[in-house]
């Protein structure tokens, strides 16, 4: 996998009239895993935009080399269509990964149209983008969210692959997550 | 260029076959509808028909092509398409491009096609329609770009849908004006011109909607 790096440097963000956070600064290199703490509403996926460069923070700068692959509450696959063509869009773009479907629980329902599948296997369909993006920096926006057990031992086990292929992962999540390294920082400290 | 393809065959299989297929089927219905209806309204008077009938198809088109905005752009930004595809460095512009040309070659073709028994219906002669098809093939695009252009500013806005539809209205008079004017007298030069602004909108059109979605992206 590429050399990447993520760091950011004196954020802070605005949404509407409330300051969120600032002061904030991060620094994460190859391999490395960092679980960002905190409440709902504290402002967890907005640093997640803004490190991902979709939202431009108050102050402070990011830098990031490597591309970012995004796991948030949106799976960007298009409700109408079967599981299988719906992921096919992003193979042809992504190029065909070896995301393997049936380690993600998914093989028997390639032919589902996406808006059956459950608040659960729409995050799993999420994670096969993800792996097929083949992206160096992971942003994963509350992974676990709507997950079983095996579910949550599986996104913990990727994020362990992902850093032991040399990547980067930052979890956003208010749940406790076994991350490689176990680095962990809370929003809370950031508050204005 | 490989991009433009991905992003163009979803797009048309979406409008087409797909989710969103009402956004092909409904104006072309429409369309139809208005000129059957109209020698209802209007009466019998073969004369007056075959005045009319060619602005009235012009009106029922440009018309028809307001009823899909709301499943032009709304329902990606709610999926969260355009932020993963900024993420693989797929510029919005690209993106809009696609949109825009999926969005043509699912409505015009076939507007231009029902124009045929369409003009039967209001009773226009063969000329008259040779002029109207040219107009339509030179206004379509245009169309097709300011519904593109005014779903990206739209989107996200509640009562978007509504809005869309009356920002269109005033936006797509150089279109009417222009593509109907052809219609009279020594109109001719009316294609020309409809040409024109189509090239206008197809011009700008990417870029403003990207701006557009990049803009809404910040909220």
């Amino acid at each position: 996998m590429q050399e990447c790096r993520l760091s950011a440097n004196n954020l802070a963000c605005q949404r509407g009239e409330r300051l969120l956070f600032r002061g904030l600064g991060l620094e994460l290199a190859g391999g490395q895993a960092l679980q960002v703490k905190g409440a709902n509403g504290i402002g967890k996926s907005s640093l997640i935009r803004i490190l991902a460069g979709l939202l431009s923070p108050l102050v402070g700068m990011v830098e990031r080399d490597g591309s970012v692959g995004l796991l948030d509450e949106r799976p960007a696959l298009d409700p109408g269509l079967p599981l299988g063509k719906a992921l096919g869009f992003w193979q042809r773009l992504d190029g065909p990964g070896d995301a393997e479907l049936s380690q993600l629980g998914l093989s028997g329902l390639l032919e589902v149209p996406v808006r059956y599948l459950s608040t659960g296997q729409k995050k799993r369909t999420a994670l096969a983008r993800l792996l097929g993006q083949e992206a160096p920096i992971w942003l994963l926006d509350e992974p676990l969210n709507g997950l079983d057990s095996r579910g949550v031992a599986l996104v913990e086990a990727l994020v362990v692959q992902h850093c032991a292929q040399g990547g980067i992962a930052l979890v956003a999540s208010h749940q406790p997550i076994a991350l490689p390294g176990g680095m962990a920082i809370d929003l809370a400290d950031f508050t204005a | 260029m490989k991009h433009f393809l991905i992003l163009l065959r979803r797009d048309l299989g979406l409008l087409l076959g797909g989710e969103r297929r009402g956004a092909t089927l409904l104006p072309v219905l429409f369309f139809l509808a208005v000129a059957m209806l109209y020698p209802f309204a209007v009466g019998p008077d073969a004369p007056v028909l075959a005045r009319t009938g060619g602005g009235v198809l012009w009106i029922a088109a440009l018309l028809a092509a307001i009823l899909p905005l709301d499943r032009l752009v709304e329902p990606d930004l709610e999926l969260g398409l355009f932020d993963q595809l900024a993420l693989r460095g797929i510029s919005e512009e690209l993106t809009m491009t696609a949109r825009m040309v999926a969005h043509w070659l699912s409505f015009a073709p076939a507007l231009l096609l029902a124009a045929v028994p369409a003009s039967a219906l209001v009773g226009i002669d063969a000329a008259t329609l040779k002029t109207v098809e040219l107009g339509l093939l030179a206004g379509t695009p245009g169309l097709a770009a300011l519904g593109v252009l005014v779903a990206a500013l739209t989107a996200g806005l509640r009562g978007g849908a509504a809005l869309g539809g009356l920002l269109v209205i005033p936006l797509a008079v150089p279109l009417l004006v222009f593509g109907a004017g052809s219609l009279s007298a020594g109109g001719e030069a009316g294609i020309a011109l409809t040409a024109a602004f189509s090239l206008v909108l197809v011009a700008i059109t990417p870029f403003a909607a990207a701006a557009a979605i990049r803009s809404a992206r910040g909220q």
